[in-house]
């Protein structure tokens, strides 16, 4: 009896208990419930008077902010921005990788962000209902490429803040070490004369054979292919063919607009993926099989710590490289060069350049509330304030006319990325990643590519799912 | 006595009745709702009619979930309940330790989807790893792997049941059975079996339900991987919902679908074992 009374209090504790830790599975809630009650406190404080007439009646702005790393510089930027002009912004982050999410849920709310943020001209299309133009206003007229704006007939709906490049990141001690080898079987002897597929390729052959030698377990990092952490490849590098294909396409002006017109792919440079997918996986660090458990912070680990002399990645890596414990990679060995496939002439291409990242203003808030959100971007990069903060600690390469060159980042990549930017006669490849249909085409890809490289499927298959992907999806997004 | 029962009626129910509501009816009604519309965000739908039901289909992906996961839950319902009824037989022997063996083999279900998703992959992973493969290597390893992990998880509670209802069988009907000599085998086919029948209902309910249900271990454990291969119900609705423009509404279909099959299942299933119940008592 009394036995039967404990197994039902333990029956009944153990239900509340599995209830209890089913709900506590979401955890992105998180971060809006505690927004929600930043916004109650906010609600109270008095805001003083403004310079300016327009937004005098606005004691707050929201900014829904995309990048996790530098939370806590918007926070410090926001309390400052608030002493200066009695304008409190409302800084929220959304979890990495649930942007989408985040943005979708709080801008139902009664209080929406007024400042968002969209990846490009696929982002806009999903949120074109929300974009306020945005032409005409300070922030686009201190844009200094105005054709990286999101445009729209005769509007501008996203600004860039942010440009970013990406290539073969290498560690120039190995490489130096591996020019001063005296058994190597290539008659390079620097970074400069590696200006093709080929020379890489000979290069990277030979330094395999040399590991030992080396010191390194590879020559490339690991080709990270766990879910979610394919879009080196799927993204980046899926950039290079389809950049190239557009570009034979002569009746566009950029790359981008003629992959949003192409209902179809005839993925013409496949080969040219599969000669520099290929050459990671063969003289990776880890097994082919294995590569499906990488995630993008092994790769970054296993360069920073020297057991690699290559790894594919973006100016942003340079932070992750830096806070590896151990890091043996000098920040002034930490080098870039383009991604090179193998296609005619691409001894004068350059890194991948350009941004996915466009502020948008929330056009369903009010008139004052959208002006104090501009009013509140320029400051941040036109004041010295707000200059210095975008230059030391976001460290952005801000496409912004007010930035004068000694107000450029510091840190080694990003000086790279305007390096290769300013190199004569070297042309920089547009992102033209910015056309592809969406994020399932990308998946796609990149499952493709998972079962290549574990040997199950062949390479046809990789482009037959590429193509179909391309059109299936451009199709969906089209029938919109 | 009834009149006195109507007049609180409205005071006793209206709370839970609102939060209910709140909590339960609206979202669900508004959820069917916006299965036949386009939306972003849930104040901007625009009316679509059955165009989200007839994309369902379109491509194979939840056709193939749908499949996956029906071999998913026939597998983990059966060696679920099997290993869970012999560790309750087992534990009801009055062997020395049985409760801390009950609450060892309790623990598991205490952790988190998420948290034991991501411990198996590193367990079965770092197995894996002497053959020179992974997880997402094939769909059969994420299968098993599924498989495993569900089992691990599930196996303590449902044995936590399955032991009230054993010591729940008077121990005359057992005694008289030994007197007259019956076996042991005889004993559990023709006494415990029948007896803890009610147990078996409440265990293969809820087996089913949390299989079919199952989100958290899978986005763990596989994410889908290799191509999606690997994705049950949950995932592939959810998948659907956040894959990119005007794909909400489909995986609002979708989700609307998926409750109609496990309503269904869990009806059915509820009748018949019921009905088993009734002609043993």
């Amino acid at each position: 009896m009394k036995k039967s009374r404990i197994m039902a209090l333990l029956v009944t504790l153990i239900l509340i208990i599995s209830g209890l830790s089913g709900c506590g599975n979401q955890a992105d809630t998180g971060n809006t419930d505690s927004a929600q009650t930043t916004n109650g406190a906010t609600a109270e404080t008095d805001s003083t008077a403004t310079g300016n007439t327009d937004t005098a009646k606005v004691d707050e702005i929201y900014f829904l902010n995309f990048k996790p790393e530098i939370a806590e510089v918007y926070d410090a930027i926001a309390a400052d921005y608030e002493a200066e002009t009695g304008i409190k912004v409302k800084v929220v982050t959304a979890a990495s990788g649930t942007y989408e999410q985040t943005l979708r849920s709080e801008i139902a709310k009664s209080d929406p962000p007024t400042i968002f943020q969209i990846n490009g001209p696929v982002g806009y299309e999903n949120w074109k209902d929300y974009t306020a133009d945005l032409s005409g206003t300070g922030l686009y007229d201190i844009l200094s490429d105005k054709s990286l704006a999101v445009k729209s007939g005769d509007g501008v709906y996203g600004v860039p803040y942010a440009v970013e490049g990406y290539g073969i990141i290498y560690n120039n001690a190995i490489l130096e070490k591996y020019f001063a080898l005296s058994d190597k079987a290539t008659s390079y002897t620097s970074v400069s004369e590696i200006n093709s597929f080929a020379a890489l390729k000979a290069v990277v052959e030979d330094m395999t054979a040399h590991k030992d030698a080396l010191g390194i377990e590879g020559a490339f990092a690991s080709t990270s292919m766990s879910s979610g952490e394919q879009w080196r490849w799927q993204t980046h590098l899926a950039n290079l063919p389809l950049y190239y294909e557009f570009k034979d396409n002569t009746s566009y002006d950029s790359t981008v607009l003629a992959g949003l017109a192409a209902s179809e792919i005839a993925f013409t440079y496949a080969d040219n993926y599969k000669n520099i997918f290929d050459l990671y996986t063969d003289n990776s660090c880890t097994q082919k099989g294995l590569l499906g458990s990488k995630t993008v912070n092994d790769s970054m680990a296993e360069f920073a710590l020297g057991q690699v002399a290559f790894v594919q990645n973006g100016n942003w890596a340079w932070s992750q490289i830096s806070s590896v414990e151990g890091n043996t990679v000098n920040e002034s060995d930490i080098k870039f060069m383009p991604i090179y496939t193998g296609v005619a002439g691409e001894e004068t291409q350059g890194l991948c350049i350009g941004t996915e990242n466009y502020f948008s203003i929330n056009s369903q808030v009010s008139a004052e509330k959208q002006q104090a959100s501009i009013d509140f971007l320029v400051w941040l990069f036109s004041s010295e304030t707000g200059k210095g903060y975008v230059a030391s600690q976001l460290g952005f390469i801000a496409p912004f006319t007010t930035f004068s060159e000694d107000e450029k980042p510091s840190d080694p990549l990003a000086k790279e990325v305007l390096a290769w930017m300013e190199k004569d006669g070297i042309t920089s490849v547009a992102w033209t990643f910015a056309a592809f249909p969406s994020e399932q085409f990308k998946n796609d890809f990149g499952d493709a590519l998972l079962e290549y490289v574990q040997g199950s499927q062949n390479w046809d298959y990789v482009v037959t799912t590429v193509k179909d992907s391309w059109k299936t999806e451009r199709a969906n997004a089209s029938a919109e | 006595m009834n009149r006195k029962n109507n007049k609180y009626f409205p005071i006793f129910v209206l709370p839970t009745l609102l939060a209910f509501s709140i909590a339960f009816v609206i979202p669900f009604l508004l959820g069917i709702g916006l299965s036949f519309t386009e939306f972003t965000t849930v104040t901007n739908a625009k009316w679509t009619g059955l165009r989200n039901y007839s994309s369902i289909f379109a491509n194979k992906d939840f056709l193939n979930a749908l499949l996956f996961t029906v071999k998913f839950v026939l597998v983990s319902v059966i060696t679920v309940n099997i290993f869970a009824f012999f560790m309750a037989l087992m534990l009801t022997r009055k062997i020395k330790g049985t409760n801390l063996f009950r609450t060892v083999f309790f623990m598991p279900n205490l952790i988190g989807g998420i948290v034991l998703g991501y411990i198996w992959q590193l367990i079965l992973n770092g197995i894996l790893y002497h053959y020179g493969v992974t997880l997402t290597f094939s769909p059969v390893y994420g299968f098993w792997g599924l498989v495993i992990l569900m089992n691990w998880q599930m196996i303590g509670y449902m044995m936590v049941i399955y032991i009230a209802g054993i010591q729940n069988i008077p121990s005359d009907v057992m005694e008289a059975a030994k007197i007259d000599g019956a076996s042991p085998f005889q004993i559990l086919r023709k006494i415990t079996l029948p007896l803890v029948a009610p147990s078996f209902t409440i265990c293969l309910f809820l087996t089913m339900s949390n299989s079919f249900k199952l989100f958290d271990q899978n986005l763990a454990l596989t994410a889908g991987a290799p191509s999606r291969k690997t994705a049950m119900l949950a995932l592939d609705i959810y998948n659907t919902f956040y894959a990119g423009n005007g794909t909400a509404g489909v995986g609002q279909a979708k989700a609307v679908i998926f409750f109609i099959i496990v309503a269904a299942i869990a009806f059915i299933q509820l009748r018949v074992t019921r009905g088993r119940e009734g002609t043993t008592e």
